[in-house]
């Protein structure tokens, strides 16, 4: 009788649906709890006040030792990839504009060169190049004893990059470098491999944004007798950006996704945090659920601010 | 000398810049030239190669048939080989427009049916191998293979899903799809690894390649939904209004009229999407599968070849390479087409 009317069929698709949705989610939650129950597993988020016992190789910004708890492990490693996310967004940002107006330029050099760059770069997996980066600078670079200066106080070894800072200036002392600022040969790596290859994406898009503004624009600034680079920021840029922010947008979401590589080349994030957390706790379900749900806030987060700044750039 | 004006040093900051480029490429291009090519050793031995200058592609010489074929047993190696060919075969096969008719589905399932046969064995005389042993070149086309294909009815069913106007539906759809595209293809790896056996019943067990493969299934079908509802949106509503016109009902009015031109239309997008999933198989070194990438990372694990990392992780971006221009030079050749 139901399914003799449209309104009919439509509340019977959306009940089976509902109904199919639940069937699943009971299926799979009364298997995962018989499974926790024959395993022994205590389920719940206790487990991130104790001890966690092991240490972590570096933390952007909070202190951290062995003795402090689980919880305080993985914020250390939510703020690793924070960092190198923040970093990255910045430098791939930079990197790729600048490709992008090579790859438009009317130089032939930097034409070719800049098309080479993306088309080799974007057809490499990045897992690929986070490893070729960190085997280039933990084989390819000399130790500490024979440590590049290319500037009077940064040193490049095989241990990583020193800087000098205000307070102090990197010395060599026994087998490496003490004071300055260092950067670990793990974050070295996954920061150039990120910047490399997100950088290659967002000079497509900025060169797509740039092409996507008529010709005539361009022209009639000109005929307006502004210099080229006064058309290039007040009537192409502004009108490009309205073109490049939505895939823009999809880029840094990505960027800060394969952050979470990190884990392949031993770089503290909070997926190799975690992971080292459910190994030790036997917590699977629990860390998974806290790697997911961290990267939906930041995602969610990135795409209302970007939201945000595209209402405002927007065509009103 | 005039094109070199014209295209080189057309005014002083652009001759400026480019005598930084040149100066740059004579520091650079020379002693790389030297390291990979001139003084390079191709000798497959790790005493020469240390005592050497320059790149040490002995390396590759001696493990490559490890690196494409993993652990397979070695004397079998022709198995997995021809098994590769017959799968890029197909590959190759099936971008050609003409061929693109109902019976190139039957083609594919032959085609399968043998890498099956050929990779298994257990058949004809072939001796049993058991897919732990599987690895380096052909994973990595399975994975890709059987991921995009699978996610392929799921991702029609999600982006339909998410333009219908049944609320209950399209909120299902959107949160999948969502939700899957929101957290790193990671995190659903070693979901796929860990929960995975926690969510079955008891007794019931798959192994780490299937699991692997469905969580690269689900995810890829998010972003293939995404996709083919690009092409969806970009056909004209007219269409829509004419089926409707002829009073055909939803499925014959989707399937005979909207998602043929949607597909068609969604071509490129969906070729590129199919290089990200290749480039992303990668991730499973993770979880522990012996993919290409693992294999060659498994060989700098021998005492006599640590330290070639740099070498190793060229040649395996070479073959990636390879793999991913070809498909990106076919997608691009639709955008000239149109």
């Amino acid at each position: 009788m139901v399914w003799r009317s449209a309104k009919g069929r439509r509340i019977a698709y959306q009940a089976a649906a509902i109904g199919a949705a639940l069937a699943v989610a009971w299926f799979l939650i009364s298997n995962t709890m018989a499974n926790l129950e024959e395993r022994r597993i205590a389920s719940g988020f206790g487990f991130l006040a104790r001890e966690s016992g092991f240490e972590i190789g570096e933390s952007a910004f909070l202190r951290y030792s062995a003795a402090d708890s689980y919880l305080r492990a993985l914020l250390v490693g939510l703020s690793n990839t924070l960092a190198v996310a923040i970093i990255g967004i910045v430098l791939a940002t930079g990197l790729g504009a600048a490709i992008g107006l090579s790859r438009l330029s009317k130089n032939f050099l930097l034409r070719t060169l800049s098309a080479w760059y993306i088309e080799f770069i974007r057809n490499v997996p990045l897992l690929v190049q986070l490893f070729f980066w960190y085997a280039v600078i933990t084989e390819g670079m000399p130790g500490p004893r024979e440590a590049l200066s290319p500037l009077p106080g940064v040193f490049l070894s095989n241990r990583g990059i020193f800087f000098p800072t205000l307070s102090s200036v990197p010395e060599l002392q026994g087998f490496n470098f003490v004071g300055g600022m260092a950067v670990s040969p793990e974050f070295a790596a996954l920061l150039i491999g990120l910047t490399i290859y997100t950088a290659a994406f967002i000079a497509e898009i900025v060169r797509a944004g740039i092409l996507a503004v008529d010709r005539g624009q361009g022209e009639a600034a000109h005929a307006l007798g502004l210099s080229r680079a006064q058309t290039t920021r007040l009537i192409i840029l502004p009108q490009a950006l309205r073109v490049i922010i939505p895939p823009m947008t999809s880029q840094y979401l990505n960027l800060t996704k394969n952050s979470s590589l990190a884990v392949a080349i031993g770089y503290p994030d909070l997926v190799s945090i975690a992971n080292t957390t459910m190994n030790q706790t036997g917590q699977a379900i629990e860390g998974i659920a806290i790697i997911m749900a961290v990267y939906l806030t930041i995602s969610l987060s990135i795409s209302a601010f970007m939201n945000w700044y595209n209402a405002r750039v927007a065509l009103r | 000398m005039k094109w070199a004006r014209a295209n080189l040093f057309g005014s002083w900051p652009e001759t400026l810049a480019m005598l930084g480029i040149l100066w740059l490429l004579w520091k650079t291009l020379p002693p790389f030239i030297d390291w990979a090519f001139l003084d390079a050793i191709w000798k497959p031995d790790s005493k020469t190669c240390r005592a050497g200058e320059g790149a040490c592609w002995g390396f590759i010489v001696e493990k490559y048939r490890f690196i494409l074929f993993g652990t397979y047993p070695y004397e079998l190696h022709w198995r997995p080989a021809l098994a590769t060919v017959i799968l890029i075969g197909l590959w190759v096969f099936s971008a050609f427009r003409a061929f693109w008719k109902p019976w190139l589905a039957l083609v594919w399932v032959l085609g399968l049916s043998v890498i099956g046969l050929l990779m298994w064995g257990g058949l004809f005389g072939l001796r049993y191998v058991e897919n732990e042993r599987w690895g380096g070149l052909i994973l990595t086309l399975l994975l890709t293979t059987f991921g995009i294909a699978l996610a392929f009815p799921l991702g029609i069913a999600l982006a339909l899903g998410r333009r219908s106007d049944m609320p209950v539906i399209r909120g299902l759809s959107v949160g999948y799809i969502e939700l899957i595209r929101g957290v790193p293809l990671i995190s659903l790896l070693f979901m796929a690894s860990v929960m995975l056996p926690l969510f079955l019943p008891a007794g019931v067990t798959i192994d780490k390649l299937l699991r692997a493969q469905i969580a690269i299934i689900l995810f890829a079908a998010a972003y293939l939904a995404e996709v083919i509802r690009g092409g969806l949106q970009a056909i004209p509503k007219g269409q829509y209004d004419a089926a409707h016109a002829l009073a055909l009902p939803f499925w014959r009015r989707t399937g005979l009229i909207i998602l043929p031109q949607a597909l068609r239309i969604a071509v490129p997008a969906l070729v590129n999407n199919f290089i990200a999933l290749f480039k992303d198989t990668s991730l499973v070194l993770i979880i522990g599968l012996f993919d290409l990438l693992s294999t060659v990372k498994i060989s700098l694990n021998e005492p006599a070849w640590t330290g070639f990392g740099v070498e190793a992780y060229l040649f395996a971006s070479l073959v990636y390479f390879v793999f991913c221009a070809a498909l990106s030079k076919y997608s691009k050749s639709f955008e000239v087409r149109r």
